[in-house]
């Protein structure tokens, strides 16, 4: 394996580098759009519930189906693994956001509201503050998600480390099956832990 | 005669799939500087009624004047940022400090900062909390009556007229909930405005009220000065809420 690593370290290097870029384009996406949907679901919350319901009926779609169903119209490749990634990523930040925010102690929202807040404040001021742990609850999981997904978006021609798994699965070389898999929970766990350090630094 | 601060006007409310209306025809004259408190049972409508004051809740029909301008022309948070607002569950913001609380309505009405760090002070200090030692600590760092202290100091923060109280001692203790009773009777005659606080106990309604509006069931059953209500109960509801208390008292009597 050792021997491996050395002579083909350019390709893991590549995979891993296209897995990153996968996942970076797609979390700023699923952010923008998360973002956009949270704040019309404090506006209307009945159209906040119907989105979240939607967006579960998509979750429970296996990826590779959904690929299939999206190349005659994307094609193969990078654009429709984002769209994928993203349309799955929306069930678990919208659905941790809304949860946080209106899971803020209603005393609180009567109060801020009852003393001249706008809505917009209200969410802005008190809400999104108070509900800082659920929000990144959700960015966690739709990075760990996305990290997983994202190797099976190999079999569409998107790259990343999935292309090693595929590989090794079809040559029976377990060399890049071990790599690949260690190299992309190593992945999740890293991004995970800056994550971590980052929601630290921001509660003190 | 004082000037009229607060004016209902056949005013109701009722609330979708309620069967009654919530608040039904009531109409009223507060006059300023007067500290009215509004007694019922829970369900009654008096906090639908204090709550159509800040526009939390809309009338269905009847108008509600301010100073004898009609609320309903003016824009909903421009109108609660001059009311001051304490609730049973204080609301204070737990992610920011108690100065900082405080500050949040002359900060929304753009008040100099200069301004609004003495202004924070002086109602600390009024509030009986020191403003070095508390000004910095967050609302889970005090007790609870030193919590409505500082949700009392944040609803007077802004200098509003009027001031509406919801229950506002209901979650205390009884030790604090007296002091607090007899700070809020100071406060209220130091500063010229305009009090209404809701309540359900009708020794609190007594005690602070200058008069005291008891509601049923949607309607105002008698508004009158405390000796009024005790010695000339106008209505049923009003003889038997009267009646409860008199046993409570017997009750005192006999273990005496």
């Amino acid at each position: 394996m050792i021997q491996y690593l050395t002579r083909h370290y350019d390709d893991l290097l590549r995979a891993l580098a296209e897995h990153l870029q996968i996942l970076a384009v797609t979390l700023v996406f699923s952010l923008l759009i998360a973002a956009v949907l949270t704040i019309l679901a404090v506006y209307f919350r009945r159209f906040g519930e119907a989105l979240i319901q939607i967006f579960s009926v998509i979750y429970s779609i296996p990826s590779l189906a959904l690929f299939a169903l999206l190349i005659p119209l994307t094609g193969l490749g990078m654009t429709t693994t984002v769209i994928v990634l993203t349309a799955y990523n929306q069930y678990l930040l919208l659905g941790n956001f809304t949860a946080g925010i209106f899971g803020v102690d209603s005393g609180v929202t009567e109060a801020a509201r009852g003393i001249g807040m706008s809505t917009f404040q209200i969410l802005v001021k008190v809400q999104i503050p108070l509900a800082k742990k659920a929000l990144f609850t959700g960015i966690e999981l739709s990075v760990v998600s996305t990290i997983g997904i994202a190797t099976i978006a190999a079999m569409i021609n998107a790259g990343g480390l999935g292309t090693l798994l595929f590989d090794g699965l079809r040559t029976m070389n377990f060399n890049k099956i071990i790599l690949g898999s260690i190299l992309s929970a190593v992945l999740a766990l890293g991004v995970n832990a800056v994550l971590k350090c980052l929601e630290k630094r921001l509660e003190s | 005669m004082k000037d009229t601060a607060i004016e209902f006007r056949q005013v109701s409310k009722k609330f979708k799939g309620a069967g009654k209306p919530a608040v039904s025809d009531v109409s009223l004259t507060i006059r300023e500087g007067e500290f009215i408190t509004i007694l019922g049972s829970s369900g009654c409508g008096k906090t639908t009624l204090l709550k159509m004051v800040n526009r939390l809740y809309e009338p269905d029909s009847g108008e509600i004047l301010l100073f004898g301008k009609p609320i309903a022309k003016e824009n909903p948070m421009e109108l609660r940022r001059k009311i001051g607002y304490v609730i049973q569950q204080v609301g204070l913001f737990p992610h920011m400090t108690v100065a900082e609380n405080v500050s949040i309505v002359p900060k929304m009405l753009k008040w100099e900062p200069g301004k609004i760090k003495e202004r924070v002070e002086a109602l600390l200090t009024m509030a009986g909390l020191d403003p070095e030692q508390y000004g910095k600590r967050y609302p889970r760092q005090l007790s609870g009556g030193q919590q409505q202290r500082v949700g009392l100091a944040r609803a007077l923060a802004a200098d509003p007229k009027i001031l509406l109280l919801d229950e506002p001692f209901g979650a205390l203790d009884a030790i604090t909930r007296s002091v607090l009773q007899d700070e809020l009777l100071k406060v209220h005659q130091e500063m010229p405005k305009t009090f209404l606080l809701v309540t359900h106990d009708i020794n609190e309604a007594l005690k602070l009220g200058n008069r005291i509006l008891v509601m049923n069931e949607g309607k105002v059953c008698q508004f009158g000065t405390p000796r009024e209500i005790v010695q000339h109960p106008e209505d049923p509801f009003v003889e038997t809420l009267i009646r409860s208390a008199r046993e409570q008292e017997r009750l005192w009597e006999e273990l005496l």
